[in-house]
């Protein structure tokens, strides 16, 4: 469930890093008066026992399989929204870096798919309103199973619009979804569970660890920042993908209409849609079109992830395949190959001389 | 010389759960003393510890360290003259590096860099760690680690070293060192331990500590001969004040390492 | 319990890469960051069906894990415990677009196979940069550079408590899984139940840890300010590797090298 380098966007990647980063800064900043305080260290070793716990697996009743802890949920009960979402950044960071479980581009969207909606919106909005000022053995279970259910939901469909938008993969949006999410709703319900035992027993042995977690002082009602931005960062994003579903690619929407219609477009009345949401598409773009490949003719396709040239549908076809077929001809491949070659062999020599030197 | 004197009257503290740990303690201990504190588990020996470099503070009762009182205002003056070191070398040892560990404190003191730089590599040099200086802690043995932690409490320059069970896990020749070293320190030295023949080595003076009270305060060479004191205190003889397993002849007192 | 061992001694191994000495070594962190940052950034902008002008992009990691004395077996070892994620969603690719683009001899090769084997080249290249960074610079570095280029403090702060701490609470879990393991038969998976009290124990253990390291980080005067790590000395090799390393990446992404050194090799041999 952790988004990859391969299948993103440097417009999806650039954005989620910023977003995150921004929520970073932001948790730091509210957090500098607490820095005195036990949060340090704490943050350091839960956030360790989060990865450590992460490494046992437990058995799934009911079914063959195993499962194992996610994190956001606990972190934030016993840190705090904006310590939870540090450590939960940390344990990516780690995990991106020494375990490549998730891109270092993609760390980015990990950060937000995995940290955001758990400690900034669920806990928040949902966990702590459910589970209220006396927390019961069976709140905190309802309280635990509902959040991870959301939360793995949320971040689930932040995993597919990141994919479908950043344009690498084929799989279409409706399909994508809806594999992810049956898939996830398992998976939260697990996580809620796990969480739930957790927290009951921390509550029922040593209850001054949970209380301490409470850095906002008022029950849910967290300040509206972060939530906002996360759903500013949501609508761009959406928007793009609305965009590029109205633009013609070739893509899941169009081929489930072609399949069922036989058409491969709809006809002129939606022109106008196409054009004015083309038109938003090309304003939100972060990279530019790649105006001199096309100009040469050669190479260089005009896809990319949210950016792309706001083509007239009908000409698509034309222009899709030449700027495709560039990349493959004769002289790319024979080129292509050579490099490589070239690469391996320089990469071969320079240990050799490294180990003749030693 | 008052700076360098610790003195406790009447301390008592409970913890937060009600469970009482110290229970009316006084001793004076003065400039250069090597002290001893001795207990059963449970007896109040971390408790008093963690009195001594104001990490808890007590309701009742009063600690000085030299001219001050030990309460939250004067916690970095106290802090600055008690150095610490914890049972475990790991609790003390959270920078990436054992370099900055050691300077964490003078950089706190907010010392200029060049001091800092100086006080590093002496702490360093007095335990024999220098080559331990870029190497992160996880990657240190057990006795390193032990040599590292005792270096980041020595850079911040302490009148007084309170150690808490500084020989515990150490194998034996770790342990040995350990001892040679902490003998050649001119601090005052207040250590809590389980390992009776260290105290017996290297302190001259030994308090027992008895559910949270002071039980007996003299010289070790009569408090850890006294079988029944010991036993009474949950305490036994010092292995080498026992019979030998060898020879059944009993050692007798060894010579003090206080060089 | 062997795959949290396995897990931990890879964190230390792919560390210890990184305190050898070469050229790579010797650069800033910052200026490494930076140049992986710009090869991530040309990796993923090429366009979805592209292969061909994707390859010179492997002089990167070869010339970089050669001179930055990462050995082969560990950056394959690396990639194939890297997530697989990526691919299995690229997978669909072929089966998803099947319009033929081109004809190479007989073969009539689809969109989607084409842009299957990019997501392949992504892989490998963005995995392996990820690896180069972390070998030839080392985790504790690369926080520190961070934090120089304008990351939070206690951002980096919890990244280097979190990495200090692994070790030990990942000891504490092996332990535990294995006084678990002899006492349940044949080393069955912890039921939930079971599980939430070794995880509740370790959870527990870890918090006093914490409270036990805050109170040594009081007894060395911690007033809550976070002091910055030690500044780097960016010299001109530094500047020369990023000013190289970013001609060569633009060179790569439009310069077309693939496609011109293919036609020129057919026009020279006939």
């Amino acid at each position: 469930m952790h988004m990859a380098d391969a299948l993103i966007s440097p417009a999806v990647g650039g954005t989620m890093w910023a977003a995150s980063l921004g929520l970073a800064a932001y948790s730091a900043r509210k957090l500098k008066p607490e820095i005195a305080e036990r949060k340090v260290p704490l943050m350091g070793v839960i956030g360790a026992f989060v990865f450590a716990a992460q490494m046992i697996n437990f058995a799934i009743p009911m079914t063959g399989s195993s499962g194992h802890l996610g994190g956001g949920m606990i972190l934030a009960i016993l840190l705090g929204p904006h310590a939870g979402f540090l450590v939960m950044f940390s344990i990516l960071a780690v995990q991106a870096l020494f375990f490549a479980d998730g891109g270092l581009l993609a760390l980015g969207c990990n950060v937000f798919n995995l940290g955001f909606w758990p400690c900034f919106v669920v806990y928040p909005l949902v966990f702590k309103r459910i589970v209220g000022e006396k927390p019961g053995q069976g709140r905190v279970l309802a309280g635990a199973l509902v959040s991870g259910i959301l939360s793995l939901q949320l971040g689930a469909f932040g995993v597919v619009l990141q994919t479908v938008v950043s344009g690498i993969s084929e799989l279409p949006f409706g399909v994508f979804l809806l594999f992810m999410q049956p898939v996830h709703l398992a998976i939260g319900v697990v996580e809620g569970v796990v969480t739930a035992a957790l927290a009951s027993f921390v509550w029922k042995a040593r209850p001054e660890v949970i209380e301490l977690a409470d850095d906002s002082k008022a029950t849910g009602s967290a300040s509206m920042k972060p939530i906002l931005l996360g759903f500013a960062v949501a609508t761009i994003i959406t928007g793009g993908l609305l965009s590029w579903f109205a633009s013609a690619h070739p893509d899941g929407l169009e081929w489930s209409m072609f399949k069922t219609s036989g058409q491969e477009e709809l006809d002129m009345p939606d022109r106008g849609v196409h054009s004015s949401l083309a038109d938003i598409q090309e304003r939100t773009a972060f990279l530019p079109d790649y105006g001199f490949a096309e100009s040469e003719g050669a190479a260089g396709s005009d896809e990319t992830g949210g950016g792309a040239t706001a083509e007239e549908p009908d000409e698509q076809d034309d222009e899709k395949w030449p700027a495709v077929s560039g990349g493959t001809s004769l002289s790319g491949l024979v080129g292509g190959g050579m490099v490589l070659l070239i690469a391996g062999l320089v990469g071969v020599s320079l240990r050799l001389i490294k180990k003749r030197r030693q | 010389m008052s700076h360098h004197i610790v003195e406790v009257r009447g301390l008592e503290y409970v913890y937060p759960d009600g469970t009482p740990a110290l229970r009316g303690v006084s001793f004076r201990i003065e400039h250069g003393e090597s002290v001893g504190i001795v207990g059963a588990n449970g007896a109040g020996k971390s408790t008093l510890l963690l009195q001594l470099n104001g990490c808890l503070l007590a309701k009742k009762g009063t600690v000085r360290i030299g001219d001050f009182p030990v309460t939250r205002e004067t916690l970095p003056r106290i802090r600055r003259s008690v150095g610490t070191v914890f049972q475990d070398p790991n609790d003390q040892l959270f920078m990436p590096t054992v370099e900055e560990d050691v300077a964490f404190g003078p950089r706190n003191m907010r010392l200029p860099p060049d001091d800092v730089e100086q006080r590093v590599r002496r702490s360093l040099e007095a335990v024999n760690a220098v080559h331990l200086r870029p190497r992160p802690p996880y990657r240190l043995s057990g006795g390193e680690k032990r040599s590292a932690a005792i270096a980041t409490a020595l850079s911040m320059s302490p009148d007084i070293l309170v150690m808490d069970e500084p020989t515990s896990g150490l194998d034996p020749q770790a342990r040995r060192k350990l001892m040679d070293l902490l003998g050649r320190f001119t601090h005052t030295k207040i250590i809590a331990s389980h390992d009776l023949d260290m105290i017996l080595r290297l302190c001259p003076r030994t308090i027992i500590l008895h559910q949270g009270s002071v039980i007996v305060d003299g010289p070790t060479a009569s408090v850890l001969a006294d079988r029944e004191l010991l036993a009474r205190s949950g305490l036994d003889l010092p292995l080498s004040l026992q019979v030998c397993p060898v020879c059944g002849k009993t050692a007798g007192m060894p010579p003090r390492n206080d060089g | 319990m062997v795959r949290i061992h396995a897990a931990v001694s890879d964190v230390g191994a792919l560390d210890g890469l990184a305190s050898q000495d070469s050229p790579i070594h010797r650069l800033d962190p910052r200026a490494k960051i930076a140049v992986t940052a710009m090869f991530l950034a040309a990796v993923v902008s090429f366009p979805k069906y592209e292969i061909a002008e994707m390859m010179p992009l492997f002089l990167y990691p070869a010339v970089l894990s050669a001179v930055g004395q990462v050995p082969a077996k560990t950056l394959l070892r690396y990639l194939l415990l890297a997530s697989p994620f990526a691919l299995l969603v690229g997978v669909f690719n072929p089966l998803l677009d099947r319009e033929v683009v081109v004809h190479w001899g007989s073969w009539a090769v689809t969109g989607g196979w084409l842009s299957f084997f990019s997501i392949l080249i992504r892989f490998v290249l963005t995995v392996s940069a990820a690896l180069l960074l972390l070998a030839c610079t080392g985790y504790v570095s690369v926080c520190a550079a961070l934090n120089r280029f304008g990351a939070p403090r206690l951002l980096t702060m919890q990244f280097l408590m979190l990495y200090r701490f692994i070790f030990i609470l990942s000891d504490e879990a092996s332990r535990m899984v294995r006084a678990h393991g002899l006492r349940s038969g044949s080393g069955r998976k912890p039921t939930l139940r079971v599980w939430g009290s070794l995880a509740g124990h370790l959870l527990l253990r870890a918090y006093d840890r914490g409270l036990r390291v805050h109170a040594a980080m009081l007894a060395r005067g911690f007033d809550g300010t976070l002091h910055p790590p030690r500044a780097f000395r960016w010299r001109w090799a530094d500047s020369l590797f990023v000013a190289g390393c970013a001609l060569f990446l633009a060179l790569v992404r439009f310069g077309h090298v693939a496609e011109r050194l293919g036609a020129w090799v057919l026009r020279v041999s006939g």
